[in-house]
């Protein structure tokens, strides 16, 4: 089987999951169909060939699933409404995104072959990258040698996403206990 | 583990022996970033789940008392300095801003391409750090409402 018969079946396959995820009545499922939807994304990334990504988009996908389940499971969603939907805008919706794709085919024809990209740096680093960095990953040569203000970057985002959700939830805990709330 | 906060007692034996492995698995990932697939994000993430695989089986007193948060919270907001500390000592040693200065060894070596392990594993502690610390609130925002995580 050649690697893009298995890339649509997975595709197909997340696809799947993210319809179920958005139907299934039951918190606890939904949550499985979104974890499954992710777990798709790292397999095709292992498909790809690119097992850094895999690694890293496997573990914060249990990560938030951990989360989701405990934060979600024992709440009661499940008497929730389902929304009306609109079928004028679901009509409007599907005749746009076909439009549009029917419009984008040419510029998917120019898009160059897969593995071969237009940029000539790619070429570089990996003909030069273990020479000039000595790191046998050349992933890791890339995000903590070429593009480390990139990674600096990063860190500077995940620490300010944490020091802002740390606020927040101290917060609400604080704003608990004023209201008489017993710990 | 006389304390009835947490999972059953078959879940704290499995806990009690995994953990090791697990701590194990994520130092590894984040030592060899620069010679196996991984690195500091993914290596990070499994020493977060080590640390909240305590916090699920044996609850949040036990983790309170196993591990000291208030050192986890300077420490997670100081580990960033590191990074720039290393950036920094590269302005002095080779006058660019995070450049590669040290020595950079011979290829698939453990202690080889200079900078990187160093930036590698100061990421890993960060990440691992920050995920628990968010898992960590919420269990006390849960702990407020009466429920245990």
């Amino acid at each position: 089987m050649p690697i893009e018969a298995w890339l649509i079946f997975l595709l197909i396959f997340m696809i799947l999951g993210s319809i179920a995820a958005l139907e299934i009545k039951d918190i606890l499922s939904s949550i499985i169909a979104v974890g499954v939807v992710g777990l798709g994304v790292s397999l095709a990334f292992l498909f790809l060939q690119a097992p850094d990504l895999a690694i890293v988009q496997f573990l914060f996908e249990i990560f938030a699933l951990i989360i989701l389940v405990r934060a979600f499971v024992k709440k009661d969603y499940h008497q929730e409404e389902p929304s009306k939907i609109n079928k004028i805008l679901i009509g409007v919706t599907l005749i746009t995104l076909t439009a549009i794709f029917i419009l984008s085919i040419s510029v998917f024809r120019a898009l160059p072959q897969f593995g071969q990209p237009l940029m000539h740096i790619a070429d570089h680093y990996l003909n030069q990258g273990i020479l000039e960095t000595g790191s046998a990953n050349l992933v890791t040569s890339i995000i903590l040698d070429y593009r480390a203000y990139d990674t600096l970057g990063e860190v500077t985002v995940l620490f300010t996403a944490i020091l802002g959700s740390l606020t927040i939830l101290r917060i609400k805990s604080r704003d608990r206990q004023k209201g008489g709330v017993t710990t | 583990m006389k304390s009835k906060d947490g999972m059953t007692l078959i879940v704290k034996t499995m806990t009690r022996l995994i953990l090791w492995m697990i701590f194990l698995y994520g130092a590894y990932i984040i030592l060899h970033g620069h010679l196996t697939p991984g690195g500091g994000f993914g290596g990070g993430v499994v020493l977060a789940l080590a640390f909240l695989s305590i916090l699920l089986a044996y609850g949040r007193s036990f983790t309170l008392k196993w591990l000291n948060m208030h050192f986890l919270e300077e420490f997670e907001a100081s580990s960033i300095l590191l990074f720039l500390i290393v950036g920094i000592l590269g302005i002095l040693a080779g006058g660019v801003f995070l450049i590669n200065f040290i020595d950079h060894g011979s290829v698939f070596h453990l202690l080889s391409a200079g900078t990187i392990p160093l930036l590698n594993i100061i990421i890993g502690i960060k990440v691992g750090v920050s995920l628990f610390l968010v898992v960590y609130a919420l269990s006390e925002l849960k702990l407020e409402k009466g429920e245990d995580l």
